[in-house]
């Protein structure tokens, strides 16, 4: 007798989750959705993006597995825009309707998901990824199906896709600078440390090629595989090289590893310059700031630069998520991706992606790192860069900035020993 | 299942596949691109799980390494078509990471014959060579399965390494065309999804020919009785090294319509995760049973999807509890639970108490 109240509860469950993903396959395949508006962003049944009181945008996050962790601070800031926007008034009189989906730190999951925010959702636009990885793997999507993405990381450079927003910095507007500024400063001696993936070894050629031409030194390059968390071995190696600079590279949990185990090994900031491109305010949170104080670090922007927009953005930011929570430059990006793009659809009078991509050239806006401009030709934004010293309360000290807004240059068309680099075009 | 009379039960069945057949053929009436371009991926894994259940239901051999050979073939179809669409130029990634001019072992590739051939070729003798080394010395059990898991970290370390060669973490995406035309036209997409159904079915008909041949005999007979096999005559470490072997070349041509279908392969899905992953297609569906293999990817992968699209904040749990209710209380699989029903209501009807004795199916988890 039990047994069958067993199997007729296994099977009551088994065909309701089975009921359950049959009617989201056939919702998809009777567009316009009608049902399944559970999410919590409440997907609605309005048709395409251009009519109907409503405009959805895809935001398309990693909001499981490795990379989660990054990724979803800034899906915050992108939703906090979009409120931000809608208690405004919306954009062109509608309302902003966000479509979430998780990219799972999975490249072909992103790839999936694109295509069902443009194709299913009909969104205007896909505000997301953040690994290279992720972007290229959406790239081909976007280009295919002519949508529009907003990137908001800073990244390895050498890419321009028609159908990409790239609100992060490119290498000019980040390595590049930060190189010449450490040749200047601290010393000709590079150490070069990253993860072993496609970021580090394209931001490395290129400081190498730097090097090279303006003077320094390479005293020795490593690579460690993502998640890599005993550096013993390379910091004793990093001893002996002696290198007046570390230049990191490392992403994720391994600068956890690495700056811990460069404390205990007896060497501070004072005795060697370190510089990050990859650790934020957010990464300062999980390393631990007594670890981190005295290291650098070169981004566009920092929680504590001085600007009247940032000081609204990160006292709402923090009302909106907590007081523990800090912002960074990611964060701060996809922020300001949001409003860039709600800005060029005002200006368009359209959420066309021609119209839109024609109305962003030029755009100006007035962003918490200072004024940013959408560089028409290559859908970059001209942005300050700041070097910044961690201070014991886990913020940052701006050591040095350019003052005013550098024009990106994803190529490096404008240094002539960039040459060999960007034969690509 | 012995019996060639037409029983009920085989109507019954007969009519399932004439459904299955049916729904498959008409999938481009009712599902709009994006969900055709979905299912045919779902497919292309459901012939890895074919392949799976081959050398696990019915030789009782646990592979935690089929990414791998997934990832071969699916390397080999993307080289193939990176070329084309770099168009005689160097690929980029090449660019960026410093080549000047394309690697000996790229040159091949430019062919489609060539790449379609390696896809399969490279899994099937990186399986017999890691079955010659294992098999014949008699490594089995769970000894095996590490040795494929090692297998997975050795391949993806290998490729995210060799970052000019291979692409790195990024892998190989960005590709435009297949013969000139373009892969993202809809009669395109109809034609892949086509080619990938067909060869499903394909891989479903050798899988079942193995299986009902004397060959097929010998290999449930190596996993219940390895030393009796061998004592009667003959020499299990062949028998498991071919449908090994077997299994790895249809891992990678699913890896090779993966390709076509998906437009990217990168080392993250020749990983740890996916491989397993697999495995658990297998479970779900009903391990030693094709349909169910093949069903259990087709299903748990729509299950996936659906999930994460309706709840991206909360879908990996609705997905684990799935798991966990299968594993727990279904472990011969969703295959096991209709058959349990449409057998225990044949016994009620015959005998008061005879749904006990099947009740108690014999798991060999051990013996994987």
């Amino acid at each position: 007798m039990r047994k069958r109240v067993w199997s007729s509860v296994l099977l009551l469950v088994l065909s309701l989750s089975l009921i359950l993903a049959g009617c989201g396959s056939n919702n998809g395949g009777t567009a316009p959705a009608s049902g399944g508006a559970e999410t919590a962003s409440g997907g609605s049944n309005s048709g395409s993006s251009g009519d109907g009181s409503e405009i959805k945008v895809g935001i398309l996050h990693s909001l499981s597995g490795t990379m989660a962790i990054s990724e979803k601070s800034v899906h915050d800031a992108e939703l906090m825009a979009i409120e931000e926007i809608n208690a405004k008034g919306g954009v062109l009189g509608k309302k902003l309707v966000p479509v979430i989906e998780d990219g799972a730190s999975d490249w072909p999951t992103f790839a999936e998901k694109a295509r069902k925010l443009i194709s299913e959702d009909k969104v205007a636009t896909v505000f997301g990824g953040w690994t290279s990885a992720s972007r290229k793997a959406m790239l081909p999507v976007f280009e295919e199906m002519n949508g529009l993405l907003w990137y908001p990381v800073q990244y390895e450079g050498l890419e321009s896709s028609p159908n990409i927003f790239y609100t992060g910095a490119t290498t000019n507007q980040q390595i590049v600078p930060a190189v010449t500024w450490l040749l200047e400063n601290r010393g000709k001696k590079f150490y070069l440390l990253g993860s072993d993936y496609v970021f580090p070894r394209t931001a490395n050629k290129i400081i190498k090629e730097q090097l090279k031409a303006e003077g320094g030194e390479l005293a020795g390059e490593e690579y460690t595989p993502l998640g890599h968390t005993d550096y013993s071995t390379i910091i004793s190696k990093i001893q002996q090289a002696d290198p007046d600079v570390v230049f990191n590279t490392l992403n994720g949990d391994s600068n956890v590893a690495f700056f811990k185990q460069l404390k205990d090994a007896g060497i501070t900031a004072q005795d060697m310059t370190t510089l990050s491109v990859s650790v934020a305010e957010e990464e300062i949170r999980g390393i631990g700031a007594d670890v981190l104080e005295g290291h650098l670090a070169a981004w566009n922007y920092y929680q504590t630069t001085d600007t009247p927009e940032n000081k609204t953005f990160v006292e709402n930011y923090k009302a909106k998520y907590g007081a523990d929570r800090v912002t960074a430059d990611p964060i701060e990006a996809g922020y300001t991706a949001v409003y860039l793009w709600a800005a060029a659809v005002e200006k368009a009078g359209s959420t066309d992606v021609a119209a839109v991509k024609e109305a962003a050239k030029g755009l100006e806006w007035n962003a918490p790192e200072g004024k940013v401009t959408i560089d028409g030709e290559n859908q970059h934004i001209y942005k300050p860069v700041r070097i910044g010293e961690v201070q014991a309360d886990g913020q940052f000290k701006e050591l040095w900035s350019t003052g005013e807004e550098v024009k990106p240059d994803p190529y490096l068309k404008g240094y002539d020993w960039a040459a060999s680099l960007s034969s690509g075009g | 299942m012995q019996l060639r009379t037409l029983t009920p039960q085989r109507i019954y069945i007969l009519i399932g596949y004439a459904v299955a057949a049916t729904a498959l053929f008409c999938a481009p009436l009712y599902l709009n691109d994006f969900r055709l371009n979905l299912l045919a991926k779902f497919l292309a894994f459901a012939i890895v799980a074919l392949g799976l259940d081959l050398i696990w239901g019915y030789t009782g051999i646990l592979s935690l390494g089929h990414g791998v050979f997934f990832g071969l073939g699916a390397y080999a179809m993307a080289m193939y078509l990176k070329l084309e669409a770099s168009g005689g130029r160097l690929p980029d990634f090449m660019e960026w990471s410093g080549l000047s001019s394309l690697p000996l072992f790229w040159k091949p590739f430019e062919s489609f014959g060539f790449a379609v051939a390696a896809g399969l070729l490279i899994p099937a003798l990186l399986a017999l060579f890691l079955g010659y080394f294992t098999f014949r010395n008699r490594i089995k059990g769970v000894y095996f399965t590490i040795l494929t898991q090692a297998l997975v970290i050795i391949t993806t370390t290998l490729f995210i390494g060799q970052q000019a060669f291979t692409g790195g973490t990024n892998g190989l995406t960005g590709f435009s065309t297949l013969f000139g035309t373009s892969l993202a036209g809809t009669g395109m997409k109809h034609t892949l999804y086509y080619v990938t159904a067909a060869l499903l079915i394909v891989a479903f008909v050798l899988c079942r020919v193995i299986v009902k041949s004397r060959f097929g005999k010998v290999l449930r007979a190596v996993r219940d009785g390895e030393n009796r096999a061998r004592f009667i005559g003959y020499n299990p470490a062949v028998y498991q090294m071919v449908v090994f072997s077997i299994s790895g070349a249809l891992a990678g041509l699913a890896g090779m319509l993966f390709v076509l279908h998906v437009g990217i392969i990168s080392p993250s899905m020749m990983g740890i995760v996916p491989s397993i992953e697999m495995v658990l297609w297998v479970a779900i569906g009903g391990r030693g049973t094709l349909v169910g293999a093949a069903l259990g990817a087709i299903l748990m992968n729509s299950a996936k999807s659906v999930f994460s699209e309706n709840y991206p904040d909360a879908w990996l749990f609705f997905l684990g509890l799935l798991f966990v209710i299968v594993v727990v209380f279904l472990p011969k699989g969703l295959v096991g639970l209709f058959s349990r029903i449409t057998f225990r209501k044949r016994k009620e009807s015959e005998e008061h108490d005879g749904a006990a004795a099947i009740s108690h199916p014999a798991v060999r988890a051990g013996n994987g």
